[in-house]
């Protein structure tokens, strides 16, 4: 198109960065040396800047990671590589909270203050760093920041280091303590991603025989394709191709697997609706985007078990028609990423992935795309449109993914752990499947037990399990301490009381409770957590994940927030009751009115907080903080 | 368009639906949506993002109605009706949601330059923007950073007040004013002009619209053809001209006549719609229902009319 | 296009094509609103293929640049033909049915191997046979054009040779498919339409039909001459033989836009009596011995314009005319009136009735369809009749008498520009609009215009690095004909030995004082495209800096 770029000459690393994910310039009218064929010829158009733009976010990736932000000159390399027009580029970058555009520290360490870490930290971890290292993006070489949760909650505390360089990228240590921040900022630049120690994951129940998904985390090698085939892997995939697409399909619809990315949706009912679309192609995506605060089971799961999800995602792939599959995973889990495209690779080598899987005749291959900071970019077609390359803002449904996904082709999208249910279901056959669990919530179900719990951990029960046993499972409120409430779903979900223990964890007994299972978290509350700052901080994750495409979600998040804050500071503006009127509004118009589930969830838990009192609104109820 | 020559019929007889609307049946044609279908039933559905010659982004929310089976309100521009579908276009739930959706504006944005429309809606549906406190003090909304956010000043309801931005001889940019409707991305890019000079940018509720980097127009793709303007609900994006006149009061639309004709420029024969106030041409716009233009116009027609005044 | 002087498709069709060639348009700076309806196709999945010696706005949107030599479309189009004719994608049946001279013209093209046209133009014969493949394969395909292909000495040819593909394909009376001139000016369709040539009466009809002759006669009371008059370079040429003593010139101005400057304001002033009537003082009034200043037709008239759908639209006005100046029909009238013909005080609609009962083209269009309906496409024959989306739909009736008289194909010939370059000439200006103004700029200086910037030489990196010049660092740019100074401008869409100018500020660099006046001998069309130019730094200047390539 006719483009408008800036005049101002990229810099060799802007060049380099670019390059590593374009390739180089296919010519002088993009980005290339001018050469004489150049006068006469151009070959561009708006069908091969379409099938391009998809590479915007990697690209961005590049630039931010080896340059440390992206400025004019490097954005305007990028436009012209990409067809691109910088406006719209630039507000698909800002979009996402991984990207700066200002040049800045080189390494920036994004330090959790989200509610699994406040509630067992037992407060902010700004205060202490802004004493020690000034206030939040100060300092030359080495800043730190306030980050939404970096799922890493059974740790407590977490920080993401992200270091621009030639051998840039991300890298994360949790636990976390501030003294750590002080070993980053004396290594400064010279720090070494690789040299920081892989999270361990923590997986109390690890060995246990009747775990199904965490069977093999912690014992199975994650980068050995062998190790894993030889610890069942595969067998799966095996079986799928045997059955083929309807047999697949068959054994979902008996298995009744529920969707675990928190809709609830029958998948055999989604990959059918897929696989019978006349549309080509398909696509299938993984979504492992895992960003709700509280959450940590897609990581896990990843960081230790990654073949399982390429083995699961070739299954979906095979059996829906599709022949490309993305994995989506959100940017804050560089460990993820690595074994992930690691593995991916060994699949291809032995044919695994690629034109012929495992001799069938059949094609599929897939790719692991990084999120960059957007919670929203969880909401499946948030999703696709970044991957295409647009801002992350969720569509408007109708038109359902099955129908018009990603590419605006038919789209499977499920997420990590409903797929790795699948090959559950296929290993156990869908009637053996829908033996586990509840007769209308079959299966198992993996909980991110965080906060103030004595074995922090994530937990695999079958659907079903009295919340009360999961919690005596991972050893109880910690130090014994009275419990006040769990917080079940994540930031979208609600509380519950100590009274409702014997509440059943299945898709129906939440329902039934008014609640939901969400993601799987359950967060655990004692009475040394600040509820007000607990509940102020789920406000302040939706306004600041809040797309801002629509009105109620906007600007309901906004003055959500703004109402809590008058609440806590006892500043009403006229009466309590006004300012619960308030909230009662802007919950009602962000659940009915607003585009996607984030909107629609994000008073869910102000309002649950409200409801039992959990907050202090200046009308009696304390905030329950011990003295 | 006519034709005698036979030609592929670009659209195929349509059937019709049938369904009912505040209890009334109503029949539409298949594919419209269900705010046309109200429309042409003469009930009113309040709406600011939507314009017939661009293709709904249901951002604003404010079309929103009920309909039965489905959990949570339907925005009414985008959704196309089906056959048996029951719409509630003034229950309590679409009474509140458009209360709230007009409030949460109000409260923080200026809309007094926005059609009369809009201010007759904030009274009608009893919209109290004041009871969220007096606005705040304005922030560097071009340099918010998505995740970098400080807590809200206690007892002040946040705004998208900012300066005006005038950096060329044509246009004014008002952001304060804006809605955040897309109209203008949408103008400037895939549904008319295809610059894309300027888009969206950050998120929540510091989601703006900007060139990159908040460049001034004149370091952007900005080929002023005025396509945004043209489309902006709230006199956010305003000609020089009318800016200027409104600014020194003498701005009065009672005054104006407006004729349509075709530019004195290129063979393509746009039609334009001037706007005179005293013998002088103080705005050219475009007719949205004339399918060589659909409302748009290039810089020579929106604004080489000079050379005809004295 | 075959006898009918107007584009065959409408702008709808263009959104709905599965082709788009664009043939020496810069249609993004030229025809803003056209582009629209261009890109909505391209949205639509339609490819584009952009052929221009500069690698314009418009050219960046295509799938395919083809960068040719400038003049070389003659080339281009017949390697083309041969490529199409050699892979079997000729449309045989339409070729039987509905043409003559298959092959003769076949023939004609026959030494234009992809190899010769390559030679020729410059572009890879691949590329130029991926053109022909994609035109010949085309479900529907649209062939525009505009004055990329009209300002050289082989105007019409030109023209002619994009015919010929059209016809060789059947791309052309179909929906999706046919001929898209676009015009430069609002109404300079219907300045044809309206018998503004030299052998016709409104609606295209033959001076030398005595039939059609009769009728104007009977209705206008007087003997019309049967030959046909002069078009514009001929009138030239009449004055140059002192044949032509007196012009009445309605709002042209010749003395700048007319190629080699020169000559033309020495011939405008070599007449015995020059009347301008125009909404401007412009360069050619002030050389008049009488000015009748004209109201704004656009703001200030009412009337009818034609675009270039063949769409007649209303013109009203929206305010009152400066001082003295007067509606085009009242200044007529009055003329004719003084010089002893009262024709009365005649309404635009008045005036246009009268053309409606002369012209069957246009007898449907009563100002209030015209009204009702936003305008009317030609032909519109009865006043029920809706107006005609395609032209030339009758070359694909099964019935012969009904397809009508065969569209013949015309075998052109290639010609060079003839403004050859040379050791002593060696860069290739060529001329062009920018988005911002128009022509001669009379209109669009008045605005303030945040794109504008003068008038400049553009130059290629390449071309500004060898000649050693910074950005804005004024030139001496030399002709045949003449010479000028003019600072210089980097533009990236030029290739080295490529040269660019505007038209559109002749008060700062009279840009036709470089340009040959040679004109086609068929459409009177002057080589505005054309011209051999030396460039050379200015003695004294600074040392330029080194520029980046």
């Amino acid at each position: 198109m006719d483009l408008s770029t800036t005049e101002a000459t990229p810099s060799a690393d802007e060049r380099l960065a670019v390059d590593s994910v374009l390739g180089p310039p296919e010519s002088g009218w993009f980005g290339g040396t001018r050469t004489a064929l150049d006068g006469h010829v151009a070959i561009g158009g708006t069908a091969l800047a379409r099938s391009r733009r998809n590479l915007l976010l990697p690209a961005l990736h590049a630039v931010q990671e080896r340059v440390g932000s992206i400025g004019p000159a490097a954005l305007g390399y990028l436009c012209t590589r990409l067809d691109l027009p910088p406006a719209e580029a630039f507000g698909v970058a800002s979009a996402y909270a991984l990207f700066t555009f200002e040049p800045g520290p080189p390494v920036v360490v994004h330090v959790c203050d989200d509610v699994a870490c406040l509630a067992a930290s037992g407060g902010d971890p700004a205060e202490e760093l802004a004493r020690r290292h000034g206030p939040a993006g100060s300092g030359t070489t080495v800043t730190w920041r306030p980050s939404p949760c970096l799922g890493h909650c059974e740790h407590g505390s977490a920080a993401l280091v992200q270091v621009a360089g030639e051998h840039g990228g991300r890298g994360t240590l949790a636990p976390f303590a501030a003294g750590d921040m002080d070993r980053l900022a004396s290594l400064g630049p010279g720090l070494e991603l690789a040299e920081l120690p892989v999270p361990l994951a923590l997986v109390p129940q690890a060995g246990a025989e009747d775990t199904r998904l965490l069977r093999r985390v912690g014992r199975v090698d994650p980068s050995s394709l062998d190790a894993y085939r030889a610890a069942g892997g595969y067998q799966g995939l095996r079986r799928a191709l045997e059955l083929g697409p309807a047999g697949v399909i068959a054994e979902l619809k008996d298995a009744k697997l529920l969707g675990r990315g928190g809709a609830a949706f029958p998948t055999g009912a989604k990959w059918e609706a897929v696989a019978r679309n006349p549309v080509r192609p398909h696509y299938f995506v993984a979504n492992a985007d895992e960003s709700e605060p509280g959450t940590f089971k897609d990581r896990v799961l990843l960081d230790h078990d990654p073949y399982a999800l390429v083995e699961a995602l070739t299954v979906a792939g095979v059996t829906t028609g599709a022949q490309k599959g993305f994995v989506y995973l959100r940017g804050e889990y560089p460990v993820a990423a690595a074994r992930l495209e690691h593995a991916a690779a060994e699949a291809r080598k032995r044919g695994l992935l690629g034109e012929d899987v495992m001799g069938s005749g059949i094609g599929f291959d897939l790719e692991v795309r990084r999120g960059a900071g957007a919670y929203i970019a969880g909401e499946e077609t948030a999703l696709f449109n970044s991957i295409e390359g647009r801002r992350p803002e969720p569509r408007n449904k109708p038109p359902y993914p099955v129908d018009r996904g990603l590419f605006d082709k038919p789209t499977g999208v499920n997420n990590v752990e409903t797929l790795l249910s699948v090959l559950e279901v296929l290993s156990m056959g869908g009637s053996g499947y829908a033996a586990l669990g509840t007769p209308d919530s079959t299966g198992t179900r993996l909980f991110c037990v965080s906060g103030r719990v004595a074995r922090r951990g994530l937990y695999e029960v079958p659907m079903g399990t009295a919340l009360g046993a999961l919690l005596d499972l991972a050893g109880g409120v910690a130090e014994g301490r009275p419990l006040r409430a769990v917080l079940l779903g994540g930031a979208a979900g609600s509380f519950v009381g100590p009274d409702e223990l014997d509440l059943p964890l299945s898709f129906e007994g939440a329902r039934a409770a008014g609640t939901t299972l969400g993601s799987g978290v359950m967060v655990v509350l004692d009475d040394t957590v600040d509820m007000t700052a607990f509940v102020g901080r789920v406000a302040r994750f939706f306004r600041d994940e809040s797309c801002g495409q629509c009105v109620p979600c906007r600007i309901g998040t906004q003055r959500q927030e703004e109402v809590l804050g008058r609440l806590a500071a006892g500043r009403p503006i006229g009466s309590i009751a006004d300012e619960l009127a308030i909230l009662d509004d802007v919950d009602q118009v962000m659940r009915d009115a607003s585009i996607c589930g984030l909107g629609q969830t994000a008073s869910s838990v102000v309002m649950s907080a409200v409801r039992r009192g959990l907050v202090a609104t200046g009308a009696g109820a304390g905030n329950g903080r011990r003295p | 368009m006519n034709t005698v020559a036979p030609a592929p019929a670009p659209v195929a007889l349509r059937r019709s639906v049938e369904l009912t609307v505040d209890g009334d049946p109503v029949i539409a044609p298949e594919g419209t949506t269900i705010l046309q279908a109200c429309r042409a039933r003469g009930i009113e559905v309040p709406t600011l993002c939507y314009l017939e010659t661009l293709a709904p982004v249901n951002v604003c929310r404010v079309c929103v109605v009920e309909v039965d089976g489905s959990r949570a309100l339907v925005p009414s521009c985008s959704r196309p009706v089906a056959a048996g579908m029951v719409v509630r276009t003034d229950s309590e739930r679409v009474r509140t949601s458009r209360r709230m959706v007009l409030e949460l504006l109000a409260s923080s944005v200026d809309l007094s330059t926005a059609g009369s429309d809009v201010h007759r809606w904030i009274e009608q549906y009893g919209a109290r923007p004041e009871r969220h406190g007096p606005a705040a003090r304005a922030a560097d909304r071009d340099h918010a950073h998505a995740g970098h956010h400080e807590a809200p000043a206690v007892g002040a309801a946040a705004t998208v007040a900012q300066p005006v931005k005038r950096d060329n001889d044509q246009y004014v940019r008002d952001y304060a004013k804006c809605i955040l409707c897309y109209k203008c991305v949408e103008a400037c890019g895939e549904e008319a002009q295809n610059t894309f000079a300027i888009a969206v940018a950050g998120r929540g509720f510091d989601a703006r619209i900007s060139t990159e980097f908040d460049a001034a127009l004149p370091d952007s793709a900005c080929v002023y053809c005025g396509n945004c303007i043209g489309v902006c609900p709230t006199g956010a994006l305003m000609f020089v001209s009318e800016h200027d006149l409104r600014a020194r009061g003498d701005w009065d639309e009672s005054r104006q006549e407006v004729t349509r004709t075709v530019c004195p420029y290129c063979g393509v024969g746009c039609n334009l719609e001037l706007h005179v106030q005293d013998n002088r041409i103080v705005k050219v716009t475009s007719p949205l229902d004339h399918d060589v233009t659909s409302g748009n116009l290039c810089v020579k027609g929106r604004f080489g009319f000079e050379f005809a005044q004295e | 296009m075959f006898g009918a002087g107007g584009g065959t498709s409408s702008y709808e069709e263009i959104e709905q094509t599965d082709l788009v060639v664009l043939w020496g348009s810069n249609a993004r700076e030229a025809h803003p609103i056209f582009f629209h309806h261009l890109l909505k196709g391209l949205r639509r999945g339609a490819k584009m293929y952009v052929v221009d010696p500069r690698r314009t706005t418009s050219a960046q949107w295509a799938d395919v640049w083809l960068g040719i030599d400038v003049g070389s479309d003659i080339a281009l189009a017949n390697a083309v033909a041969r490529e199409i004719i050699h892979a079997g994608l000729v449309n045989t049946e339409f070729v039987r049915r509905a043409t003559s001279g298959f092959e003769e013209y076949a023939a004609s093209v026959e030494p234009f191997t992809l190899a010769e046209g390559e030679r020729l133009t410059r572009v890879p014969g691949d590329l130029i046979a991926d053109l022909a493949h994609d035109y010949g394969r085309a479900g529907r395909a649209q062939l525009c054009w505009t004055l990329g292909i009209t300002e050289h000495h082989t105007a019409t040819d030109n023209v002619l040779a994009l015919c010929n593909l059209a016809l060789l394909t059947g791309h052309v009376g179909r929906f999706g498919s046919g001929l898209v001139p676009l015009r430069g000016q609002n109404n300079v369709q219907g300045g044809g339409d309206m018998g503004a040539l030299p052998n016709k009466f409104p609606g295209f009809q033959d001076v030398a039909d005595d039939a059609v002759r009769a009728r104007f006669e009977a209705r206008w009371g007087v003997a019309v001459p049967r030959g046909p008059g002069w078009h514009l370079a001929q009138m030239f040429d009449a004055i140059e033989r002192t044949e032509l003593r007196a012009l009445y010139v309605l709002g042209e101005n010749p003395a700048q836009s007319e190629a080699d400057k020169h000559r033309t304001v020495r011939l405008l002033g070599e007449l015995d009596h020059l009347v301008v009537q125009d909404i401007f003082l412009t360069k050619t009034a002030q050389l008049a011995d009488v000015v009748l200043p004209a109201a704004v037709a656009s703001f200030e008239s009412e009337g009818t314009v034609t675009s270039s759908e063949r769409r007649v639209q209303r013109l009203r006005p929206a305010r009152r005319p400066p001082g003295e100046a007067r509606d085009d029909i009242d200044i007529i009238c009055e003329v004719a009136r003084r010089l002893g013909h009262d024709w009365g005080q005649p309404s635009a609609e008045e005036v246009w009735d009268e053309c409606r009962s002369l012209s069957p083209m246009h007898a449907g269009m009563r100002y209030d369809r015209l009204e009702a309906m936003g305008g009317i496409q030609w032909p519109c024959p009865t006043e029920d009749h809706p107006g005609t989306q395609f032209l030339h739909a009758r070359l694909w009736e099964e019935d012969p008498a009904e397809r009508g008289a065969a569209a013949p194909f015309s075998p052109v010939e290639f010609e060079p520009p003839l403004d050859e370059l040379s050791d002593e000439f060696p860069v290739r200006l060529t001329t062009g609009r920018r988005l911002d103004s128009f022509n001669t700029g009379v209109q669009t200086g008045g605005y303030a215009s945040p794109l504008r910037r003068p008038e400049t030489l553009d130059l290629s990196p390449e071309d500004m690095a060898g000649l050693g010049v910074a950005e804005g660092e004024t030139v001496q740019v030399s002709s045949r004909r003449g010479s000028i100074t003019v600072p210089v401008h980097l533009d990236r869409s030029l290739r080295p030995g490529l040269a660019f100018m505007t038209l559109h500020f002749p008060d700062q660099a009279e840009t036709n004082v470089l340009t040959l006046d040679s004109w086609d001998p068929k459409s009177g069309t002057a080589e505005f495209k054309a011209t051999a130019v030396r460039v050379e730094r200015l003695p004294g200047a600074l040392e330029a800096q080194a520029v980046p390539a």
